[in-house]
């Protein structure tokens, strides 16, 4: 469905994507692991349009999204941190979403909204949420028009618990609907019933990109969290 | 694209800044035109006044809107639209709600007081001065990350515009006065939008007469109907090309 192929990235000097190639399929959940400043985020901007690559190219469906922008129409995505304009509230934030993304005629996905109870406090300004809140609605507005590719960036860092197995359960539930599903996480454990494919990046290169089952072979680890401690020891 | 500009618009006019720009340039023309017993010369001094106020309202609060809408622009890139779209949304919103407020708060007393073509003359001139220094402000906004040194460019761009280009002008004028510069002259006004305004609206009032020689060789140019059209081509390119150019670098931006 998504294919990077030789894809490099530099900000200035400093070299944030190196010859990345990357093929996702529809139906998968895939983890995005590395350390801090390994370039998850730029691949993920790459992908949506937000950061043009230096060199290489990458297709939605089969097309080049160089020069396209309604390929987006079928992604959610949620960034690491949701910056909103200041002083709309939740409510207006939502009605601006859906009245900006009304072109299609899908029914809109309001079974988050519900469970976080975002209903509650479509009154309050953005500026005044808190970190979790904020997450909440980025994760309401990525899910809101039902996409068949999910882009979540850190989604449940700052998150409680509750909300957190929420948001785990509904990513599981859009899985099983056969969409592609991506998920950067420093939470290892809270990736593992959720997962099928692992992409390892350290600075800039891809390292590994494998089905969570053969990197359990490989690495004689059942956990995520230890498989990927492992992989790091090696290097 | 219609939708965003609804949405720019509106986030503007929440902002109470323009809506003070608005009651301040009203004040000031009602204040200019009570105060002169004549009209003319009640427009020559609103004239003055607009020429400085309108470029530096326009520049500085376009460009720190841009930048505000950091978040706003972060939020519609990743959705789809395409990013040129985005960018003139907020340029022609930007654009819409500063002429309105010039059209309210200048206009009305305008149209109260001088409604004669110089007076209709110097309304579309504050609108057309409103349009470029917001789109100036859109390229250095798009230009420079650093919000302070973005704001910092525009006042000196401002400062450029209203005294420095003026004062540049003079210096040449005086170290070249042994030779014919007149004509050159009415070239180098095109570099500047503020000049080109004040020197369409003066040629129109009965004070260019006063002008000497210089102003002679300006009224041969500016006076007729070729020179006017060629103006207004002029005045419409310095909209267009900051905001043209601005559009390009955003299209590439990474956010």
């Amino acid at each position: 469905m998504i294919i990077a192929s030789n894809v490099s990235k530099k900000f200035r000097k400093l070299t944030v994507l190196e010859n990345i190639s990357v093929s996702c399929a529809k139906g998968e959940c895939i983890a995005l692991i590395g350390p801090n400043g390994s370039g998850k985020t730029t691949l993920i901007k790459t992908i949506l349009g937000m950061v043009v690559p230096d060199s290489g190219f990458i297709t939605f469906n089969g097309q080049n999204i160089l020069h396209d922008w309604k390929y987006r129409s079928h992604i959610g995505y949620m960034p690491q941190i949701g910056r909103y304009p200041d002083n709309m509230t939740i409510g207006q934030v939502l009605n601006m979403m859906k009245d900006i993304r009304a072109d299609k005629e899908k029914k809109w996905d309001e079974e988050l909204i519900d469970a976080f109870g975002v209903n509650a406090l479509l009154n309050k300004r953005m500026r005044t949420l808190s970190g979790g809140t904020r997450q909440k609605v980025s994760a309401c507005l990525a899910f809101l028009f039902d996409p068949d590719v999910l882009i979540l960036d850190e989604p449940t860092a700052g998150l409680d618990p509750l909300s957190s197995e929420l948001l785990k359960e509904k990513i599981i539930k859009e899985k099983k609907k056969g969409k592609l599903v991506m998920i950067t996480s420093h939470i290892l454990s809270e990736l593992d019933d959720l997962i099928t494919q692992v992409i390892y990046m350290q600075e800039g290169k891809l390292i590994f990109h494998k089905n969570i089952d053969e990197l359990r072979k490989d690495t004689g680890e059942q956990k995520l969290s230890k498989a990927i401690a492992s992989v790091m020891l090696k290097k | 694209m219609i939708k965003i500009i609804k949405y720019v618009i509106t986030d503007i006019l929440r902002n109470k800044i323009v809506m003070a720009y608005t009651i301040f340039l009203m004040a000031i023309s009602l204040s200019l035109f009570n105060l002169e017993d004549n009209i003319s010369k009640g427009l020559l001094s609103l004239l003055n006044i607009t020429l400085i106020i309108v470029p530096l309202v326009s520049i500085i609060f376009s460009t720190i809107y841009i930048y505000n809408s950091a978040e706003f622009i972060e939020l519609m890139v990743s959705q789809p639209l395409q990013r040129k779209k985005i960018w003139m949304s907020l340029f022609a919103g930007l654009a819409i709600s500063l002429s309105l407020s010039f059209c309210i708060g200048a206009g009305i007393p305008i149209v109260l007081y001088a409604a004669s073509s110089i007076g209709f003359i110097m309304l579309a001139m504050g609108i057309i001065l409103s349009i470029i220094f917001a789109a100036v402000a859109m390229l250095s906004a798009v230009i420079i990350r650093d919000k302070a040194k973005g704001i910092g460019i525009s006042v000196l761009l401002w400062l450029y515009f209203s005294l420095l280009f003026d004062g540049i002008v003079l210096f040449i004028l005086f170290q070249f006065e042994d030779y014919p510069l007149e004509k050159a002259m009415v070239a180098i006004t095109a570099f500047n939008p503020i000049d080109l305004g004040r020197i369409l609206i003066l040629l129109k009032m009965d004070v260019s007469a006063m002008m000497g020689y210089t102003g002679a060789i300006f009224r041969d140019f500016f006076g007729t109907q070729v020179g006017f059209i060629i103006t207004l081509v002029i005045l419409l390119l310095w909209i267009a090309t900051p905001a043209w150019m601005s559009a390009r670098i955003f299209n590439k931006k990474d956010l």
